[in-house]
C-alpha cells in the first residue's frame, strides 16, 4: 500500500524519526560512558564529567582487576557455574519435556497442572531457603542452579514442541529396536538444535545475571560470584546500610568499577544478536496458550 | 477340585472379571515396563518439582508454627494465626502495602503507556533501517542484570562526581543527592523500569500492530483523516485488545515488585519509601532470623498475588479468550 504523504506527514516523519533515533542513542548512552571511562585514566573520570571518548587511552584498570584474585575468582567461578548449570538444567528440562509430550502417559495430567501451579505459586524466599540449607547447599553453587533447575514456561514450550514433531519419525526409530532414550538422544534432540540453542541462552543469562540466589546461598565472600562482586565494588560504602558491611572498606577509583561494569556486560553483549532473534519469538509463543 | 468351581459360578460376574484393583495394577504393569525408559527419563524432573517447587510450600507451614531450626519444621510448636496477626498489626504493614502500591501504579500509570507509544512511534517508521537498528538498542537492556543497572545508577547520579549531578548542578544549580534522598527513591526506580524493559515490551505491541487491516487505512485516507486522526480511530481501536489483556495482567503481576532491583536501590536512608513485601521478607527473615513470621508475610503476599493473577487471567480471557493458561 502507497500512503500519499502530505506536509504534515512529512514533517512527522522528520520528527520521529529524530526523536526514535534520539531514544536509541539515549539509551546506550549510560553504557558508552563507562566503556570509554574503562579506558580512561582516574585524571581524566575526575576532571571531565561525561565523555564517549578517553584523551589518553589505558588499560590501567583492566591491569589492576585482573590482578585482583577476588575479581579473577568471582570471574572463574560465574563462567563455570554458568557453564555447568545451563546444561545441567537443559538437561532436566529436556528429560522431562520428552515424556510429557507423549499422550499415553499416566498421570501425564496430574503432572502437567502441578506444574502449572508451581508457576504461580511457590514457597517463597524463606522456605526455599531453609531447604536450601537443610540440603546443606548452603556456600554451594549447586544451590545457585538446582533450585532453578527448570523453568516451567520453557519446560512446556519445549513439550509442545516434541508434541508438534511427526510421529513417524519415532515410529520407525522403534522397528529398528531403539529405545525411548536413545529416540530423543540420536533423533529428536538433534531436530531440536535450534530451540534447545534458544532455551540454553535463556538459562545461561539467567544464571549469569543471578543476583539473588548467590545473595542468599553463599555468605562466603570467597566463593561469590562476578554479580556480587560488581555490588561490593559499584555501590558507595556508606550507602550499604542495609547489608554485611566491612567497615575498614575503601571505595574503589572510579575506572575499576567501569571496568568491572564492562567485563560482566561482555558476554551479554557478545551473544546479544542470538538473544534478540530468538527471544522475541519467544516472548510471543510464550503468550500463546502452553 | 469341584469346590473352586461352584465357587467360581457363585459368585458369577466376579471369577469372569478380576477385582478392579488387581485389573489395573495388571495393565500398570504391563504399560509400566513397556515404557519404563520414559518414566526413567521422567523421573529427574518430578524430583526436581517434589523437592525444589513443592518441598517449600510444605516449608510453608512454619508461617503458622514456631519456627526453631534445630527442632525442624515437623518438630516446631503450632501457634496458629500469630504471626500473621502480628503483622497486621505492625505498622510496617500498611507502609509495605503503600510502598508496594505507589512502586505498581506508578509503573502501571509511566512505564506501561510509554511501552504503548514507543510502539506507536515505531510502527510510523517506513524507513525499515532506522526501525531495526532502534529496536536493536532499546531492546539491549531487558539482557543486563539488576545488579549492572544499579551499577550504572549508582556511577551516573552519584553525588559530586556522577555526570548526571553535575549537569544539574551546572545547568540549575541544584545539588540533588539521587541517591540517598527518600523523594528520589521512586522515580529512580520507575527510570530504571523505563530504560531496562520499555523497548522489550513493545515487541507484543508491534505484533499487534502488524495485525491491524491495513485496508482501513486506505479508506481513511480517501475521507481525508490526517496522520494523528488514523492511529487515532484505527491504530488504537485495532490493538486495543492487546492493551486491555497486557494491562491486566501487568496488574496481576502487581504485587511482583522485583526483589533484586529494589534491594540494589535501597540504603539505610531510603529504608522508609524503598521497603516492599519482597525486601522486607529478605531483611526480617534472612537477617534477623525471624523465619517463621517472615514466612508469614511472604504466604500472605504470595496468595494475595494468586487471587490477583487467576482474577485477571479470568478477566483476560473474557475480553480476548486468551489466558496465561
Amino acid at each position: 500500500m502507497k500512503i500519499h504523504n502530505t506536509t504534515g506527514g512529512r514533517i512527522f516523519d522528520a520528527a520521529n524519526y529524530v526523536f526514535l533515533a534520539l531514544i536509541g542513542i539515549v539509551t546506550l548512552l549510560p553504557f558508552v560512558y563507562v566503556f570509554a571511562g574503562s579506558f580512561a585514566t582516574e585524571a581524566e573520570i575526575t576532571r571531565r564529567a561525561f565523555f564517549v571518548w578517553p584523551e589518553q587511552f589505558t588499560l590501567g584498570s583492566y591491569e589492576y582487576i585482573f590482578s585482583t584474585p577476588a575479581f579473577t575468582r568471582a570471574l572463574i567461578t560465574t563462567i563455570l557455574v554458568t557453564a555447568v548449570g545451563t546444561l545441567v538444567q537443559l538437561a532436566f528440562t529436556v528429560t522431562m519435556a520428552y515424556p510429557l509430550a507423549k499422550k499415553m502417559l499416566r498421570g501425564r495430567k496430574l503432572i502437567l497442572s502441578l506444574v502449572v501451579f508451581a508457576m504461580v505459586f511457590s514457597g517463597g524466599m524463606i522456605p526455599t531457603f531453609l531447604l536450601v540449607k537443610d540440603l546443606g547447599l548452603l556456600n554451594s553453587y549447586w544451590a545457585l542452579i538446582l533450585p532453578a533447575a527448570i523453568n516451567p514456561f520453557s519446560l512446556i514450550i519445549i513439550k509442545n514442541f516434541f508434541q508438534e514433531l511427526p510421529a513417524e519419525l519415532e515410529e520407525s526409530a522403534k522397528m529398528d529396536g531403539a529405545t525411548e532414550i536413545g529416540i530423543l538422544w540420536r533423533i529428536l534432540l538433534p531436530l531440536s538444535k535450534p530451540v534447545l540453542a534458544t532455551f540454553a541462552l535463556f538459562y545461561a543469562v539467567g544464571i549469569w545475571n543471578d543476583f539473588m540466589s548467590p545473595l542468599l546461598y553463599l555468605s562466603d565472600n570467597s566463593r561469590w560470584t562476578l554479580q556480587m562482586y560488581l555490588r561490593q565494588v559499584t555501590a558507595a560504602s556508606d550507602l550499604l546500610g542495609t547489608g554485611n558491611v566491612d567497615p575498614n572498606y575503601i571505595p574503589p577509583e572510579q575506572g575499576i568499577k567501569f571496568a568491572v561494569i564492562v567485563v560482566a556486560t561482555l558476554p551479554i553483549l557478545v551473544f546479544y544478536p542470538f538473544l534478540q532473534k530468538h527471544f522475541a519469538k519467544g516472548m510471543l509463543i510464550g503468550s500463546v496458550k502452553g | 477340585m469341584a469346590a473352586p468351581v461352584v465357587e467360581a459360578e457363585a459368585s458369577g460376574r466376579a471369577a469372569t472379571r478380576p477385582p478392579a484393583r488387581e485389573r489395573k495394577n495388571g495393565r500398570f504393569s504391563v504399560h509400566f515396563a513397556h515404557y519404563k525408559w520414559l518414566y526413567l527419563l521422567l523421573l529427574p524432573g518430578v524430583l526436581y518439582f517434589a523437592v525444589f517447587r513443592y518441598g517449600p510450600m510444605y516449608g510453608v507451614s512454619i508461617a503458622f508454627k514456631d519456627y526453631v531450626p534445630f527442632l525442624g519444621v515437623n518438630g516446631s510448636q503450632w501457634v496458629g494465626t500469630q504471626h500473621f496477626e502480628d503483622f497486621f498489626s505492625n505498622p510496617d504493614f500498611p507502609r509495605l502495602l503503600g510502598n508496594t502500591l505507589i512502586l505498581a501504579f506508578l509503573n502501571l500509570g509511566i512505564a506501561f503507556p510509554l511501552t504503548i507509544v514507543l510502539a506507536l512511534l515505531l510502527n510510523e517508521v517506513r524507513l525499515s533501517i532506522l526501525k531495526r537498528t532502534v529496536q536493536t538498542l532499546v531492546y539491549i537492556p531487558h539482557f543486563l542484570s539488576w545488579t549492572i543497572v544499579a551499577s550504572l545508577s549508582f556511577l551516573l547520579f552519584a553525588l559530586d562526581i556522577g555526570p548526571l549531578f553535575q549537569f544539574l548542578n551546572g545547568v540549575m544549580g541544584t545539588n540533588i543527592d539521587f541517591l540517598s534522598d527518600p523523594a528520589w527513591f521512586r522515580p529512580l526506580i520507575v527510570l530504571q523500569e523505563i530504560w531496562k524493559n520499555t523497548g522489550w515490551g513493545t515487541i507484543i505491541f508491534l505484533a499487534a500492530l502488524a495485525t491491524v487491516d491495513q485496508d482501513q487505512y486506505e479508506a481513511a485516507i480517501i475521507d481525508g483523516a490526517g496522520r494523528f486522526r488514523r492511529v487515532w480511530h484505527i491504530t488504537l481501536p485495532g490493538i486495543r485488545s492487546t492493551i486491555i489483556v497486557m494491562l491486566i495482567l501487568a496488574i496481576g503481576q502487581m504485587l511482583n515488585t522485583g526483589f533484586e532491583q529494589i534491594y540494589l536501590m535501597t540504603n539505610a536512608l531510603n529504608r522508609d519509601v524503598a521497603d516492599v513485601f519482597d525486601t522486607y521478607v529478605y531483611f526480617v527473615g534472612i537477617t534477623q532470623g525471624a523465619y517463621s513470621y517472615s514466612t508469614a508475610v511472604g504466604l500472605f503476599k504470595s496468595l494475595v498475588g494468586l487471587v490477583l493473577i487467576f482474577g485477571t487471567n479470568w478477566l483476560a480471557k473474557r475480553f480476548n479468550q486468551s489466558g496465561l493458561f
